[in-house]
């Protein structure tokens, strides 16, 4: 029943509507009803229509629902229409569902909060923009959704506004992702330029005739759209934003900062493959910058002190696989990946906000500690959700998604062994910053005690997700496993299915390397924080050893050069335009003609013989131009 | 002629720069009704007699004296000339002086365009035209000089009117009750 | 036949008129300047004529008597002015009327 589509955005819409209209005359109750069932009401709409799609599945793989012309000019008519296809289907079971989870642990985490209903309104917006993005049929909209997203995102950093800190960091972020817009935004428009429509399917379609394997031109629009996910995804170079991002609530961190607005890149690459297959150069590149930003992350991650930087980091981190993934040419694996991140993360950054709520807004994990009985809700779940992300071998899902990345990084079609190698590496730093995590938080002796235990609200949606971040992984198994391709069969229409360029014999060896990696990334975080506390100490000590682990700490040092390079030179050169150049322009001539009046003024004597000796000082000069010409 | 006519120039000339040069404003006046005088002549070399008549019944006839009467009213005598020998100091008159002749030079340049056009006294015109000219062309110039005169008239006696000051007897200066 | 040329004329004209000029300038008492003035309308008078008279034509004179006309009425009104110059400011130095500066 495609007609029920276009219910699944316009529901949150309507809440959000709603509850900017309305919000302040709304009870409590009402409006996390209307906040949290828009959400649900969508959701349950999403199964409904993609259990629909899945039974009867059109011959082309598309559903798509026209709602209104957007606007014409000249031959130009984008519609919106609304287009769904297996990759669009994963993606809204992805933000619906869990956005759903988000918004009823948002309505017990926030109740103390007096802007209640101003969350959810934003909450509900962002969704809605975020449903936009993934279910546009042309690039316009896409990028009335990409604009939504970054606008909400805005909105809920900088939710507790009164703070200068969050808004600061809320600019920072919008800031940040404005320039991968605007470049994206420069691709568009050599899309147009080149094919005279921004419709996705026909620019696919287009697109291997108009442009040669390699071209420049498709190299250049292929770049610029990277540029675009680069900034929306938290990727280097754009990536200073996410960790200072964390200073929204909790729920805003898990639905927009793990789950859904950082995986824009992530759809728009893999949306736009077909761009990205005929330019070896731009994939290249996605695959080099996912590769070096994981590894990267992943140190920073391994010093950080604030429980939700780390989950920040960890986040840049998984998604730089993701962008690995679409590099190397494995799509569906990036699809899966982004689906079993999605729900470990959100679980860890729902538990996160949970432990800092219950420990009265702490996040320095250096101050938890001994919270494994205190709060064993919180504990197990969240020890589910960092089984998944330190990709636990054979039993959270985190291993599936991640190993199939490892195994197409060496054997996919655009595969390295060095990017097989970083990915190894991050894997091996990921699973012990996972541990240092973990044991900081839960075990040990308290330091900061319990003020109180989280409710139902907030503890039901913690055990839902934690559940699929254990079992989720199961409908993708490996080829040597059980050959259990439910996932890739799925994205089939959508998504090519990834080359090998290896022989297939050889996955087993690929995943033993990953396991081991895995399993010394525990015991090492093990052994330095469970063990012998004191030797991380000793090593402290140590001048160089301190000096890396705080460049590590304040993000490879990202931070401090976009600042010197290019913040300070910009207020430097807008604080000596205070009196604005061009104002001072304009007042100049003013300034001018005053002084001409001041100088004339002078003239106007008074005396007669003053102005009879004007009077003959113009004849002189008109007899002498007389006489001159 | 052309003897005359350069002796009688010479004469208005000189008498004019006495004009402007003397401390008494009595002594001027008579310079100026002597170039006045020679200027009527200079019309009449010219073959216009009417208007030589006119410059001297009006000219040096009505309106001097009119100032003659205006400087005894305001009885400018040796004060005045006193006064006038402190304000004609050279750096008063050497600056507007250059410019005046600097002036002078480029009018001359100008007016010295070789068109020689010589007059014979056979051409000279008669009052009788003159007066054909004033009534049929010219009529309403005439008007509108006789509007012009009256209103000169009229202007000139109200404004020279000297109302009488009456002051309250406590403002009224000491030695005057 | 030795006739006067008009470009001696015309300078004679314009010489006195300089004067004139001169004599405005120069002078600070009022009655002095009028009377330069004076000098002014007669020169530029004495220009009309000579004109007139070269194309042998009326015009000249008549323009010449309206000079004059314009001028009488000019001299009463000014004289009547100054008279009151002289009541209210009692001097006729022409720097102490400044009040239009500015």
């Amino acid at each position: 029943m495609d007609n029920l589509l276009w219910l699944i955005p316009v529901s949150p819409l309507a809440g959000a509507l709603l509850l900017i209209l309305a919000g302040n005359r709304m009870s409590k109750a009402a409006i996390a009803f209307v906040g949290a069932g828009s959400i649900c009401l969508s959701a349950i709409l999403t199964l409904v229509v993609g259990f629909n799609f899945l039974s009867n599945t059109p011959p082309t793989g598309i559903m798509s629902q026209t709602l209104w012309s957007w606007f014409e000019v000249a031959n130009f008519k984008p519609e919106i229409t609304l287009y769904l296809d297996a990759l669009s289907l994963v993606f809204i079971f992805v933000i619906t569902f869990i956005g759903a989870l988000i918004h009823i642990y948002s309505a017990g985490f926030m109740t103390t909060d007096k802007d209640y209903s101003r969350f959810f309104a934003c909450m509900n917006l962002f969704v809605f923009s975020m449903l936009m993005l993934v279910l546009a049929d042309n690039l316009l909209l896409l990028y009335l959704g990409w604009e939504g997203v970054g606008l909400c995102s805005y909105l809920l950093i900088g939710f507790w506004h009164e703070s200068h800190a969050n808004g600061y960091a809320a600019r920072k972020a919008f800031i940040i992702t404005r320039i991968g817009d605007t470049a994206m935004a420069i691709g568009l428009f050599l899309l147009f330029y080149q094919f005279g429509t921004l419709a996705i399917p026909d620019i696919l379609h287009k697109a291997p005739e108009s442009w040669s394997n390699g071209s420049s031109g498709v190299t250049i629009v292929a770049l610029l759209l990277l540029a675009g996910g680069l900034g929306k995804s938290a990727q280097l170079p754009l990536q200073t934003w996410l960790p200072d991002a964390m200073a929204g609530p909790s729920p805003v961190s898990a639905l927009i900062h793990a789950a859904t607005m950082v995986t824009a890149g992530v759809y728009l690459i893999a949306r736009m493959h077909v761009l990205f297959e005929l330019s070896p150069i731009a994939q290249t590149t996605v695959a080099v910058i996912g590769a070096v930003t994981l590894f990267i992350a992943g140190f920073s991650a391994l010093t950080q002190y604030d429980i939700k930087r780390v989950l920040a980091y960890s986040t840049i981190s998984q998604i730089g696989y993701m962008f690995l993934a679409l590099g190397v040419g494995a799509y569906s694996a990036a699809i899966f990946h982004f689906m079993i991140h999605a729900f470990f993360k959100a679980l860890l950054f729902l538990a996160a906000g949970a432990v800092i709520e219950a420990l009265h807004h702490e996040h320095n994990m250096f101050k938890m500690g001994g919270l494994k009985d205190k709060l064993p809700v919180i504990f197990w779940t969240f020890l589910i959700g960092s089984a998944s992300l330190a990709a636990l071998p054979l039993l959270s899902a985190g291993f599936y998604s991640k190993d199939q990345i490892l195994w197409y990084a060496w054997a996919g079609e655009g595969g390295n062994p060095w990017l097989w190698l970083l990915a190894l590496l991050g894997a091996f730093i990921t699973a012990a910053y996972t541990t240092r995590m973990m044991i900081l938080t839960f075990w040990g002796e308290s330091k900061t005690t319990v003020s109180h235990k989280p409710g139902k609200l907030m503890t039901v949606p913690l055990i839902i997700l934690a559940f699929f971040a254990l079992f989720g992984g199961f409908i993708e198994l490996p080829h040597n496993f059980a050959h259990f391709t439910l996932f890739s069969n799925l994205l089939q229409p959508v998504l090519p299915l990834t080359k090998l360029n290896v022989n297939e014999s050889s996955e087993w060896l690929f995943q033993l390397i990953a396991a081991i990696a895995t399993l010394s990334g525990i015991a090492l975080a093990y052994f330095f924080y469970s063990r012998q506390p004191m030797r991380l100490a000793g090593l402290r000590t140590n001048g160089a050893f301190n000096s890396l682990y705080r460049f590590w700490h304040s993000g490879w040092g990202f931070d401090k050069a976009y600042d010197t390079l290019l913040v300070k030179p910009l207020v430097y050169v807008s604080r000596a335009n205070k009196h604005d150049i061009i104002d001072r322009i304009y007042s100049g001539i003013t300034t001018a003609s005053l002084t001409f009046y001041r100088w004339l003024s002078l003239t106007q004597t008074g005396s007669l013989r003053w102005y009879v000796m004007g009077l003959i000082v113009g004849a002189i000069i008109i007899l002498t131009m007389q006489i001159m010409l | 002629m052309t003897i005359a006519f350069y002796i009688t120039a010479f004469i208005a000339i000189l008498s004019t720069l006495l004009v402007i040069t003397r401390y008494n404003p009595v002594h001027a006046l008579l310079y100026l009704v002597v170039s006045l005088l020679s200027l009527a002549m200079i019309f009449y070399l010219l073959g216009a007699a009417f208007a030589a008549l006119l410059e001297v019944i009006i000219y040096a006839g009505a309106i001097m004296v009119l100032f003659i009467f205006v400087i005894m009213l305001l009885n400018l005598g040796k004060e005045t000339a006193e006064q006038e020998k402190k304000w004609l100091k050279p750096k008063v008159w050497f600056g507007p002086a250059v410019l005046s002749l600097v002036l002078l030079v480029e009018l001359g340049y100008l007016l010295s365009i070789p068109d020689q056009n010589l007059y014979t006294p056979d051409q000279a015109v008669e009052p009788k035209i003159v007066a054909i000219a004033l009534f049929q062309p010219y009529l309403i110039g005439v008007e509108l000089a006789a509007m012009l005169l009256m209103a000169g008239v009229v202007g000139a006696a109200h404004i020279g009117q000297h109302k009488k000051v009456v002051l309250h007897r406590f403002l009224q200066e000491k030695g005057s009750v | 036949m030795n006739g006067i040329s008009i470009n001696m004329v015309m300078i004679l004209a314009a010489i006195l008129f300089i004067l004139g000029i001169a004599g405005v300038i120069i002078r600070k008492n009022i009655i002095f300047m009028l009377l330069s003035v004076e000098i002014m309308l007669n020169a530029s008078g004495l220009a009309f004529i000579a004109a007139g008279a070269k194309w042998a034509q009326p015009d000249g004179q008549i323009m010449f008597i309206f000079i004059l006309a314009m001028a009488a009425a000019e001299v009463s009104v000014g004289l009547a002015l100054i008279l009151q110059v002289y009541h209210q400011h009692q001097s006729l130095d022409i720097d102490k009327l400044k009040e239009m500066r500015g």
